[in-house]
Order: C-alpha cells, then sequence, then structure tokens
C-alpha cells in the first residue's frame, strides 16, 4: 500500500480507517502516504465538502514546493500520451509524480466519461505515481473549477511534479496558466493554417509549443507556421521553444523534458514565477470570493423574489436591467 | 451532500470485447455520472489501485472470458486489502447464473447478464452507492 509522500510509509494489509472522523485525522492520515486518505482529501475538496475549508487550512502552508507542469491542446493531439510518457520521465529522478487529468462533463446529465487512465495503464502500479481524474463539472475554462484546489492538496502532501491535463481545448480556455508554472501547448499537423497561428488566446499562454504526432505529414508546415509566428511577438523576455514529439514512439521527449527545465529555471530566476504564483493566488481567492458572495446573495435576494423577476422578464414586463436593480434594492 | 457518483467501469482479463463496457459507461454518463473508464486487458490490481486513487464508489467489471471466478475473488481480496470496503462491487458479460452465488460470497453484488437493460443498471447502481457508502450522493 502507500504512498504519495516520502517513502517509508509502506504498510501493507493494513486495513484504512473507514468514515474518517474529522477532516485532521485525514489530513494526518494523508501526510503519512495512505493511498485512501489522500483520494479521499482529493473528494472533499473536488466537492467542496463541509470539511474542504478547515482542510485547506491545514495543507496550505506546504504548499508552493511542487513542479507543476501543464499540458493542454486540442482534443486527440496526444495530450494523454505525452503525459504518460512524462511522467516516466519525471518519475526517473522525482519520487513521487501526481497527474490530475481533466475531461468533459455533459452539459446535459452532468456526467462525463473520464478516459485519460486509458493512456496511462503502464503507470498504474507505480508506487511513486498518483493519478486523478477530474470531470470540469461546467467550467468552461480548461480545467474544472476545483483542479487548482486539488493539485494544492497533492502539492502540499509532499508530491514532486504534478502533471496537469486540461480538457481538449480550443482558443480561449486558458485556465490552466492559473495553475501551472510551465504549460505544454500540444498541437498536431493538419489543424489550420499559419491564420490560426496569430489569433489570440490560447497560443499566447504557452511557455512550450509541442508539434506531436511530428512523424505526421505537415509537420514542417506547422513548426514553421508557429515559428512565424513567435518571431512576431517582439521583446518576449522568454523564447518559446518549438518542440516536436511524436508520444506514440517517445521521440523528442528528451528535448521536451529540456525545454521544460529550461523554461523552469529562467522563470524561477526572472521573477516570472513568482509574479504567475502571485496572479494564480489573486485569481483563486477572486474566485472564492465572488462563489461566497454570490450564495450570500442568492440567500438575500431569495428564489422567490428571483422567480417572480424571471416571470416578468420573460414576459416582458420588465427588461432584464432593472430586474436586476430592483433584487439588488431590498 | 449532492455530488456526482464516480464509477470505475473496466474490462479485467484477457478478453478485448469491450463494446459492452462501453455501452455501460455511456448510459452511466447519460444517468449523470462520472465513468472513469480504463480500457481492456485490467490486471484486478491496476482496476482496484484505480478506485483507490479515483475514489471511487463502485467498480464495474465486464468480462466475457470465463475468467470470473479467478479476477472477481481477486479483486474482492485486493478491495478488502487497501480498506474499500464501502466500494461497490458489480459485474457484467458472460457470466452463467450458476457462477452468481459463488461470485455473491465474494462481493459481487449483482452480475447483470446480457439482456440487462440498461435502465436496470443505471438504476441500481444509483441505488446501491448510497446504501453501500452510508451517505446521501
Amino acid at each position: 500500500m502507500a504512498t504519495i509522500r516520502r517513502a517509508g510509509a509502506s504498510r501493507p494489509g493494513t486495513p484504512a480507517p473507514e468514515n474518517p472522523a474529522t477532516s485532521s485525522d485525514l489530513v494526518a492520515r494523508a501526510r503519512s502516504g495512505d493511498k485512501r486518505s489522500i483520494a479521499r482529501l482529493l473528494t472533499i475538496v473536488e466537492n467542496d465538502e463541509p470539511e474542504a475549508a478547515d482542510a485547506m487550512r491545514a495543507l496550505y502552508p506546504d504548499t508552493g514546493r511542487a513542479q507543476i507542469v501543464g499540458i493542454t491542446g486540442p482534443p486527440g493531439g496526444g495530450k494523454s500520451t505525452l503525459v504518460n510518457r512524462l511522467a516516466a520521465a519525471f518519475r526517473e529522478r522525482a519520487s513521487h509524480v501526481a497527474i490530475v487529468a481533466v475531461d468533459p462533463s455533459s452539459p446535459f446529465s452532468g456526467g462525463a466519461i473520464l478516459g485519460d487512465r486509458i493512456r496511462m495503464r503502464e503507470r498504474f502500479l507505480d508506487e511513486g505515481i498518483f493519478i486523478r481524474s477530474m470531470a470540469s463539472r461546467g467550467h468552461t475554462g480548461g480545467l474544472a473549477r476545483a483542479t487548482v484546489r486539488v493539485v494544492n492538496v497533492l502539492d502540499a502532501l509532499g508530491t514532486d511534479v504534478v502533471l496537469v491535463e486540461t480538457v481538449g481545448v480550443g482558443q480561449e480556455e486558458v485556465d490552466v496558466i492559473r495553475v501551472a508554472d510551465t504549460v505544454c501547448l500540444v498541437t498536431v499537423p493538419g489543424l489550420g493554417d499559419d491564420i490560426q497561428a496569430i489569433k489570440a488566446g490560447i497560443l499566447e499562454i504557452a511557455d512550450v509549443l509541442v508539434v506531436n504526432k511530428a512523424d505526421r505529414p505537415g509537420a514542417d508546415e506547422t513548426a514553421r507556421d508557429l515559428a512565424q509566428m513567435l518571431s512576431l511577438a517582439k521583446d518576449r523576455p522568454w523564447k518559446t521553444p518549438i518542440i516536436r514529439t511524436s508520444a506514440q514512439t517517445g521521440e523528442g521527449l528528451p528535448q521536451l523534458l529540456d525545454a521544460i527545465a529550461k523554461h523552469r529555471s529562467w522563470s524561477l530566476s526572472s521573477g516570472e514565477h513568482e509574479d504567475r504564483r502571485r496572479a494564480a493566488a489573486r485569481a483563486e481567492v477572486e474566485a472564492l470570493l465572488r462563489e461566497a458572495l454570490l450564495r450570500e446573495l442568492e440567500g438575500r435576494v431569495g428564489a422567490a423574489r428571483l422567480n417572480a423577476a424571471v416571470a416578468r422578464v420573460a414576459e416582458r414586463s420588465i427588461d432584464p436591467y432593472a430586474a436586476v436593480e430592483e433584487l439588488l434594492r431590498r | 451532500m449532492k455530488r456526482p457518483i464516480r464509477v470505475v467501469v473496466a474490462k479485467a482479463g484477457l478478453d478485448g470485447h469491450d463494446r459492452g463496457a462501453k455501452v455501460v459507461a455511456r448510459a452511466l454518463r447519460d444517468a449523470g455520472m462520472e465513468v472513469i473508464y480504463t480500457g481492456v486487458h485490467q490486471t484486478p490490481e491496476q482496476v482496484v489501485e484505480t478506485a483507490l486513487q479515483e475514489d471511487a464508489d463502485a467498480i464495474g467489471v465486464s468480462l466475457l472470458s470465463g475468467a470470473h471466478n479467478y479476477i472477481f475473488p481477486r479483486i474482492n481480496e485486493l478491495m478488502k486489502e487497501k480498506g474499500l470496503d464501502d466500494v461497490l462491487l458489480f459485474g457484467g458479460g458472460i457470466i452463467p447464473e450458476a457462477d452468481w452465488p459463488g461470485l455473491r460470497k465474494v462481493g459481487v453484488e449483482r452480475v447483470f447478464p446480457p439482456g440487462a437493460s440498461l435502465e436496470e443498471i443505471t438504476t441500481y447502481v444509483r441505488a446501491a452507492v448510497p446504501k453501500k457508502r452510508g451517505v446521501e450522493v
């Protein structure tokens, strides 16, 4: 059994305690490397259960130590396969690696198929790798709302490297920048011309550009388009490298690891790392604040008043702006 | 507490026919559950480790190879070892009815034979998980 924590916590056959009494017990057991407790803790923060705030209070001081690498890009680009390779490579020098993989929730049923593990099967029984799948649960930025919290917990429990895989993204899902120290954008040949490459959004957040499936036709053109796009961006202190990989065969992986390491050391020495973490902290506090204010406001307005206002807007006897003004007046 | 039920759907053993497992996974998704799908050729160790890390509420194993009398007892043993006592284990596929009582003894709470309706499966999981977990979901 065990462990995402430091080695030595191996206790085969020890039954995990049922229904942990308090979150502090749970945190203690998670710290000792009990995987069941770690998994439970992740569930608690994912669902924002009542114990989540206490658990986070206990763990937060220990966050900020892990290296967090984000992997984003369009669906089917090979993100999971690449993450599988990266996890194995990081494990060669780190004792604890975690993967947090996000897949979309159905907008209709709220259910989800979380299938990233299919590509990570060789890693399932590596005691030093912990994999957690998350559904986006209606959040649209490429991650789930709770992904930051899940990463924080894993970080606090002593994980050395956390790989965060986003849902398959389009052009605008850039939340991963709020979680990761280094963002790898995985694209593939044949997705579009050079105009796609100069559009705003996702390409701007890439610290490392990966052209995966580089053995396919069109890889040269894709790499060239990306290089041209990058040459238009003047005065960027970090020169975003373009790495060609084949996640399937592992080709280009050493170069990718090298690029990630270079970005990390640049980021640490240039102050970028600090800036980014500060921006992430702001984003998280603001998001929590918004949620809290919204809950409070909902309580104050009340469902009955809200429904009445909505009904009047629907029958056009009042406009939406006026409805909001009225609801905010007490 | 209101949250999606999390189910691991796995194909254990050597047969590679995962159409049924995929159809069930899809049905559970459409019933609002989060399905962790791991693909074919899973060992009992991989299945249980996945359920452990994912904090799954239930494990559904599809078997068409006839290895159920080996695979399920092993999964049950590992679940006990890892403390997954409140996780629901159910199965489906080609499993003769004569073997059901024996499987029940090793923790397989329900077996769905060919022809079982998707509605039956999703209704069952939704009702059985809260009982097993001892919480409302």
